[in-house]
């Protein structure tokens, strides 16, 4: 798949190295996502993908080099910042807010944009009865899209894991993020768990105008809906390219497989 | 007579528990009046109950002692919810600010009733000035720039506190003597000293009390919010330890001669009715049910449930818990107030760390997140171990009651082993309720989460 495209790349990440301690966690990382592709960070245990997540979104700060979005750099920003920007995301172990209901969890992604303050709050002002109930209508707008509207009541933590990463992903998206990241999201589903994540992850980039930069390890998910796919070992790109270039590079099956392994395959 | 002792005391709890609920329930009717008139209702109930009627009286003087601890202890207990329960950060300070208000209101209205106006004058334009301040400071320069280091943000707001505090001392000092003349001495009241004024000036300085406390927690929270919290719950302990200190030496290191030091502050006027108890306490209610119930309140709870997700929600989580923070102090300063002129007695002894887990007690009885369970806990909790056990234990010897220290950690243990969630967990009565939006369809076979539920 092409890499050029209109204006801006919605996320460009130049030279980016992160050190713990000593230990070179991500050195010299590149990545620059189009608007609009379905990309994939694969990579064997501890190769770094999760440590550049949490670089584009701020939870770590890099060591050096740079990360644009839509132009902008966002190094330096509090991560809640980086996420009013337009970047949502999901985690590797599900962080759903447990013990509220899957409509709390998703009014509380709307917080930012919520259009009244705490004093309207306190007061109770005409603009908080129109603004609250609005709110409340767009999530449950929102959570009809994905079906969810019949557990809205639920408490999150009493939903099946499978519906879990659903209210997940919805929550994320329910921030408004041009670009996505999802991390891992099916790691501990079953088979037929997974069939529907898939359907439910091309359905959100009909629905949505979304970039998604998308790590995993269930190769059956990478290369059934990436586009675009990089390659990650000990903090470094190894390659670049389709789902069908990335199986065939002998690169990739080493990191994977073992040395030797490619001339084997 | 224990036995009959014993009977009324139950039967007087669980009326105040009825009453509990049905003020919640009467402030959750549709139309304003009827929750005007409902709250009106439940004031007249206890005004009545309180009100000696030839030579019967249903809550006698011990009894309307009880209850006017429980309505400070409802404010108290509240605002630490709201900092531990509902935002999961665990603090001990929650007496320290309780103590903070009580001092600041109790001087404030000491000193007029003495012919000073100046507590009033410095307190109220220090607090103003200040929170303008802090508000331009954090407007135009901390706003302003991205990542400012926490202990430099604290530095600028530290200087705008002390700059405001300096403005009113000399505001205060300017304008005082313009009101002596009006005010009178203890010997000869002025005009400004009596009946209605007095009673704008208690009000007055309960609210200062608690914009004092709140600013206070603000500048302490700002760089221990930060922490972990553990470390933050640490921090608050010494916190408390750091107040009781300087109210122990209030007339040495401090230039308060008028509280007396560890001998305790005298002469406080009693201005708290239940009028005021009843207002303030409900006005706390209020505010908290109304923070809670708006988008903020539910970041605050998703700071609780996991910060790293609220940060990904785009929740400023850091001010989040400085404000739930704030609040929560602004309640506890407003308890202190009310509960320093009741008992027109103040000895730092009633602030020390020890007696300040009071409230942690309370929150974790009634349940950790229900505002329901904290009022009605309150209530339960100084009626029945101040009041109840007290009494009943006295009967046993002189030193006995005493061992309601020993009983009451029982009851906290067994508890926590048989109804972790506290006495009510997360129901909330009345007007505390959520608000449920088009409940799902009646459940169908497959529906999901029941069977989890189950589990």
């Amino acid at each position: 798949m092409q890499q050029e495209n209109n204006g801006t790349p919605t996320l460009e990440i130049i030279k980016l190295t992160k050190f713990f301690g000593g230990l070179r966690a991500v050195g010299n990382f590149g990545l620059t996502l189009n608007k609009g592709v379905l990309n994939g960070l694969i990579g064997p245990n501890g190769a770094g993908k999760t440590t550049v997540f949490n670089m584009i979104t701020g939870l770590y700060v890099p060591t050096s080099g740079d990360i644009r979005f839509k132009g902008e750099s966002t190094v330096g920003l509090a991560p809640y910042e980086i996420t009013r920007m337009g970047i949502g995301r999901t985690f590797q172990n599900i962080r759903l807010f447990s013990n509220l209901s899957v409509l709390d969890n998703v009014r509380i992604a709307y917080h930012p944009h919520a259009g009244y303050n705490l004093v309207d709050g306190v007061f109770r002002s005409p603009k908080y009865a129109v603004k609250e109930d609005e709110l409340t209508e767009r999530a449950v707008e929102f959570l009809r899209i994905f079906k969810l509207e019949n557990i809205m009541n639920e408490t999150a933590k009493n939903l099946p894991y499978g519906e879990q990463r659903r209210v997940e992903i919805a929550r994320a998206l329910a921030t408004n993020p041009q670009l996505l990241l999802l991390d891992e999201p099916a790691a501990g589903m079953n088979p037929k768990e997974i069939v529907r994540l898939m359907e439910l992850i091309h359905f959100i980039r009909e629905q949505f105008d979304l970039t998604i930069l998308l790590i995993e390890h269930q190769m059956r998910v990478v290369m059934g809906i990436c586009e675009y796919i990089t390659v990650m070992d000990f903090g470094e790109v190894i390659a670049r390219g389709v789902p069908k270039e990335i199986q065939e590079n002998p690169r990739v099956i080493e990191a994977y497989l073992g040395k030797g392994a490619a001339h084997v395959a | 007579m224990g036995i009959g002792f014993l009977v009324i005391s139950i039967v007087k709890i669980a009326a105040i528990i009825a009453w509990i609920y049905g003020l919640l329930w009467v402030m959750g009717r549709p139309k304003w009046w009827m929750k005007v008139l409902g709250a009106a209702a439940a004031f007249g109930i206890v005004q009545l109950a309180l009100t000696k009627i030839g030579n019967f009286q249903i809550l006698n003087t011990f009894d309307s002692g009880l209850l006017f601890q429980a309505a400070s202890m409802t404010m108290v207990a509240l605002g630490l919810n709201l900092i531990y329960g509902f935002n999961g950060q665990f603090s001990l300070g929650q007496w320290g600010f309780y103590g903070i208000g009580a001092y600041c209101a109790a001087d404030i209205t000491y000193r007029w009733t003495m012919g000073d106006a100046r507590g009033l004058l410095v307190v109220g334009f220090g607090t103003i000035i200040g929170a303008a301040l802090m508000y331009a400071i954090n407007r135009f320069v901390v706003g302003r720039l991205h990542g400012v280091p926490v202990l430099s943000a604290f530095t600028l707001y530290l200087i705008g506190a002390v700059a405001a505090g300096g403005l009113a001392v000399l505001i205060g000092n300017a304008i005082n003597p313009m009101l002596a003349p009006a005010l009178g001495t203890i010997s000869a009241p002025g005009p400004l000293n009596s009946g209605a004024s007095l009673q704008v000036v208690f009000f007055l300085a309960v609210i200062f009390a608690g914009i004092f406390a709140a600013e206070v927690s603000f500048l302490f929270g700002l760089p221990v919010l930060s922490l972990g919290s553990d470390y933050f719950g640490i921090a608050t302990l010494g916190f408390t330890i750091v107040i009781n200190t300087l109210m122990v030496n209030s007339d040495t290191i401090l230039p308060f001669p008028e509280m007396k030091g560890g001998r305790g502050m005298i002469g406080i006027p009693k201005l708290t009715n239940w009028f005021w108890a009843f207002l303030f306490m409900l006005l706390v209610i209020m505010i908290m049910r109304n923070v809670i119930r708006s988008s903020t309140g539910r970041a605050i709870m998703s700071v609780r449930e996991d910060e790293t997700a609220a940060v990904a929600m785009g929740i400023d989580v850091a001010g989040t818990k400085l404000l739930a923070f704030m609040v929560g102090s602004f309640f506890a300063g407003l308890g202190g107030a009310v509960y320093a002129h009741y008992i027109g007695f103040l000895s730092p002894g009633t602030f020390t760390f020890l007696v300040g887990f009071n409230p942690l007690i309370i929150v974790v009885f009634g349940g950790l997140g229900s505002m329901t369970g904290t009022i009605a806990a309150s209530f339960g909790w100084t009626f029945f171990l101040e009041g109840l056990l007290r009494v009943l234990l006295g009967y046993l010897g002189t030193e006995a009651p005493t061992w309601r220290f020993v009983l009451y950690p029982i009851a906290l243990l067994l508890l926590m082993l048989l109804r972790p969630q506290g006495l009510l967990g997360t129901v909330e009565w009345g007007f505390l309720k959520q608000k449920f939006f088009r409940p799902p369809p009646a459940a169908g076979e497959n529906q999901p989460g029941q069977t989890a539920v189950a589990d």
